[in-house]
């Protein structure tokens, strides 16, 4: 049985309806993210587990104890759920030293105090903290505070992890570092933990599982493999990577050599939609899945170097063609001109079809 | 884990009761339920029972009308208030003096403290900082000290009794214009009331950049025109804003009118409320009560009407150049000017008043009548009918105890109700509760004050259901002035909750800490240092308090204010300057304290 179950879950604010019928399960030791962009209820979710908001209708489970049910009018108050919360903003108490904010949650829940002076110097050793036990949030840099939030969020050893944005309000560099410093805790202590971030990297990187959001609704839910791979709508295939992936639209024609795609500056084959003849369908094809060659020679799609990007690592080119301007990334360097006639081969298979009008995808592409 | 008990034995519900069930799990739905029913009770209730005493027989009427059937329905206190042949006097007359002395008091005291905020603030005044502090002492005296001076100084024979400095050093009376009803008055409550246009009008000055009126200068308009162009529109909003705050003060003030235009028969609304009251006609104390919340609310809307959602600030947060205007050769008079204004609205008349209390025979400024009696002397019976010196005197000490109990509870009761009340508003924010419970807090300022404590006694004096007849009691004292503060106290408790980031109590939840415990630990301790001006204002204003409590004191609950104010209707003008002055250190020094404390919070 899954450590948190989730059905129909519903919060509306007012006219607007923030999280819609959401139903959701999270393995024991998974690490889930919920991605989306801002404003797709994501953080309305997590507050919900946590029990900060309370829904307009559903369940929750966690761990096989209801904790909260609408039709049962049955609430169990954040405290007593047996999660602990990182909030975007750390939520350090500026009145309370690093130590007294890490007893206030044991001092609670009346635990002895040799046990909470135990518990506590655990949990500052393991987050590198022993020197910081007498300081003020205030006097402490933004990473150390983000440490001292999930050491707060140790101490209390919740059997469920929720976090919303952690990495949010820290410099890039300090942002990679935490990353790795809350995988490391994840695998360490494998707790369940559930992740809100509207950063896609942080997502792929992270999670065992990554759930997408739109309007208050789940798209979709899969490995971050699976989601970046084989997107299974429009919405998912544009909201992820980076740069965006390459969407043409066209239909589906039968020609005497096969199936094919017949898009606006591309026509590609795609014999296994041979049930969708006639269809309206937009072609989603990833950067990396593109070959470029410099000059004319042989391949099907000939365009113009429109730009070109130099990151370091991999470059990205972009490649005009019939009007419509193609990503396409090139590991390292790439040693072309603007203006310059190139080819555009595609992978075998890198492209991805959805139907226009729905946006939901109608191949099904072996891997 | 298994289910817990608590759901194991619930059985579905209806939708609604689950709904209403889960609301009422949030705290700041309960605390702002408890809060608006606590507010109608304070505010709303005690009006409509007054609107309702206007409009049936009292039991004094039988008095007048022998015909009159207490408790029936009708419109006898509104003709004879509106369409009498005593309309005129008790009505028509004093609604003339209040509204001209008010406007005539807001506009002197609109160039006073405009003046003063531009010395203190855009130009090379020497000592600038210095007149800036003590620019505001004025409003933290009682606002009928100057009214007492005043009378030291000018009182002719008219009223009997011993006559001022001013008869003793001329040789003349001082004629009666001079000596009481219009001009006193507009002159002393100006000088009491400048420092709001002060802090508004200097708060709106320190904010205009003063590059706004340099671009002016660089493309070649004169001073007058940057000053009525740029400067003056810039300042507009707060200069509004001061004049409506002083009018709605001024119109409601009852201590200075009273002491200054009685003599005279010079009647405004607010004293005509209370001589109602003394005669025994309490609903034309009522209708006059009315009246004056009408007034108030009329300018209070044209107020938001005009100011509406501009706003005061134009440009914070960046670098502000300022480069003070220079006077030139007006430096020093510029500055002796403001001095001796300062001299004349608090130094001149406390000195005034403190020597007034140290003269054993009053009218004789020889150096030999000086005594301490009035301060600590034994009771003669030659002297004030043997009432002993203040300082020494059970009664006045028992009013001293009495009004330093009243200040620091209504002080801490309204602190704490406007945590709660801001915590309830910006908890909810978006809800209708909290929108209600927002415009509830605010209704005690739309009424003058003298009008509030007309509406709690029309209320208090009889039992209300199990609840005995409050009138006489401590506790209506604290009611009356816990109400009047409450708009005060929930906007700065409003704005520290607003400080107060929500997820530092959610972190608390997430701890398990039980809503008292979050309170208590995280709530409290945030917004204390934020409220603390809250607090002082609350004390400040309740050690003064005349006007709001003088309907409703009895021997056993007076106050300093009131002795003072019996003092002087008796003539002992040394007990009553001697306590005013007792008033004004306790000020003082209470507002010495809460910085004191409130400094050692910040650090």
């Amino acid at each position: 049985m899954a450590l948190i179950e989730i059905e129909g879950l519903t919060k509306r604010f007012g006219a607007v309806t923030a999280v819609s019928g959401l139903s959701l399960s999270v393995e024991a030791g998974e690490f889930l993210t919920l991605l989306g962009p801002s404003g797709c209820g994501k953080t309305t979710v997590l507050r919900m587990i946590a029990g900060l908001e309370i829904p307009d209708d559903g369940e929750i489970r966690i761990g096989g104890r209801t904790v909260f049910s609408f039709r049962r009018g049955l609430f169990v108050s954040p405290g007593e759920r047996g999660v602990g919360l990182v909030f975007q903003s750390y939520a350090l108490w500026p009145h309370m030293s690093v130590r007294q904010n890490l007893a206030f949650g044991l001092e609670t829940r009346k635990a002895a105090p040799e046990e909470i002076k135990r518990r506590i110097a655990e949990a500052l050793a393991y987050m590198r903290l022993e020197e910081m036990e007498n300081r003020y949030p205030q006097q402490m840099s933004g990473g150390q505070q983000q440490r001292v939030a999930l050491a707060r969020m140790l101490v209390a050893r919740p059997g469920v992890f929720l976090m919303d944005e952690p990495l949010s309000n820290l410099d890039a560099k300090l942002r990679i570092e935490m990353r790795a410093e809350i995988k490391r805790l994840h695998r360490e202590v494998q707790a369940t933990t559930v992740y809100v971030t509207h950063d896609q990297t942080e997502a792929l990187t992270l999670s065992s599982r990554v759930a997408i959001m739109d309007r208050g609704r789940l798209v979709q839910v899969a490995p971050p493999r699976e989601i970046y791979r084989r997107p299974g709508s429009l919405f998912v295939a544009d909201f992820i990577g980076s740069p965006t992936i390459n969407l043409i639209p066209g239909r589906i024609v039968r020609k005497e050599e096969g199936v094919f795609f017949a898009g606006d500056a591309l026509s590609l084959p795609a014999p296994a939609l041979a049930a969708q003849v006639g269809a309206e369908v937009t072609a989603a094809v990833r950067p990396e899945d593109i070959r470029i060659e410099p000059g004319e020679s042989g391949g099907a799609a000939r365009g113009d170097v429109y730009a070109v990007l130099p990151a370091g690592a991999e470059t990205i080119i972009q490649v005009r063609r019939e009007g419509r301007v193609f990503n396409v990334r090139v590991m390292g360097d790439a040693s072309l001109e603007i203006g310059e006639r190139v080819c555009m081969h595609f992978l075998p298979e890198a492209a991805v079809f959805f139907h226009r009008e729905s946006g939901i995808r109608i191949d099904e592409r072996r891997e | 884990m298994e289910a817990g008990p608590r759901s194991a034995i619930r059985a579905p519900a209806p939708v609604f009761l689950n709904r209403l069930g889960l609301k009422l799990r949030q705290p700041q739905v309960i605390l702002g339920l408890l809060l608006a029913m606590v507010l109608a009770g304070l505010v709303a209730v005690p009006f409509f029972q007054m609107v309702h005493d206007t409009a049936v027989w009292q039991e004094a009427d039988r008095r007048i009308v022998r015909t009159a059937e207490p408790g029936a329905w009708t419109l006898f206190h509104y003709k004879r208030v509106f369409a009498s042949p005593l309309s005129v006097n008790i009505f028509y007359r004093p609604l003339l003096h209040s509204l001209a002395t008010s406007l005539a008091i807001s506009s002197l005291a609109m160039l006073i403290g405009t003046l003063m905020a531009w010395l203190v603030v855009r130009t090379d005044m020497p000592f600038k900082k210095t007149i800036g502090v003590f620019a505001v002492i004025p409003y933290v005296l009682p606002s009928y000290t100057l009214a007492l001076a005043w009378l030291d100084f000018f009182k002719n024979e008219r009223v009997g009794g011993a006559v001022g400095i001013f008869s003793y050093l001329f040789g003349v009376s001082p004629p009666d214009w001079l000596a009481y009803g219009f001009v006193p008055i507009v002159i002393t409550l100006s000088l009491h009331y400048y420092p709001f246009t002060y802090l508004l009008v200097s708060g709106a000055l320190v904010s205009i950049d003063s590059s706004l009126e340099e671009s002016g200068e660089v493309l070649g308009a004169s001073r007058l025109r940057i000053l009525r162009r740029i400067t003056f529109p810039l300042v507009l909003p707060a200069l509004i804003s001061a004049f409506i705050l002083t009018f709605s003060r001024a119109v409601g003030t009852f201590g200075t009118p009273y002491f200054l235009g009685a003599p005279v028969r010079y009647f405004t609304l607010a004293t005509t409320i209370y001589t109602s009251i003394v005669n025994r006609t309490p609903a034309v104390a009522y209708i006059g009560a009315l009246v004056l919340i009408l007034i108030s609310m009329i300018i209070i809307y044209m107020n938001q009407k005009v100011i509406g959602e501009k706003s005061f600030v134009t440009i914070a947060g960046k670098g502000l150049s300022r480069r003070p205007t220079a006077l030139g050769p007006w430096r020093w008079p510029a500055l002796i000017g403001a001095a001796a204004l300062i001299s004349l609205a608090v130094f001149v008349p406390l000195l005034l008043l403190l020597w007034q209390t140290l003269m054993l025979y009053p009218n004789d400024y020889s150096p030999g009548n000086l005594t301490l009696h009035y301060w600590i002397g034994a009771s003669q019976p030659a002297l004030a009918e043997g009432e002993s010196g203040i300082l020494r005197n059970s009664l006045i000490l028992g009013a001293a105890w009495n009004s330093i109990r009243l200040s620091v509870i209504v002080a801490l009761i309204t602190g704490i109700m406007g945590i709660l009340i801001g915590y309830a508003v910006v908890k909810g924010r978006k809800t209708k509760l909290a929108a209600v419970l927002e415009q509830e807090s605010f209704l005690p300022y739309l009424i003058p004050s003298i009008a509030f404590g007309a509406i709690y006694l029309s209320l208090f004096s009889r039992s209300i259901g199990p609840l005995p007849a409050l009138y006489g009691t401590f506790i209506l004292l604290v009611l009356v002035c816990v109400a009047k503060n409450l708009p005060f106290s929930a906007r700065s408790g409003i704005s520290s909750m607003l400080q107060v980031a929500g997820e530092l109590e959610e972190a608390g939840m997430m701890a398990g800490a039980s809503w008292f415990r979050r309170f208590r630990r995280i709530i409290l301790p945030l917004t204390l240092a934020g409220s603390l001006s809250g607090f002082i204002l609350a004390f400040i204003a309740t050690m003064r308090e005349l006007s709001l409590i003088i309907l409703l004191i009895t021997p056993e609950t007076r106050t300093l204010t009131t002795m003072t104010f019996r003092y002087v209707e008796q003539g002992y003008s040394q007990f009553a300057d001697a306590i005013i002055l007792l008033i004004v250190v306790l000020v003082v020094g209470g507002e010495f304290l809460a910085r004191r404390i409130g400094k050692r919070e910040m650090m």
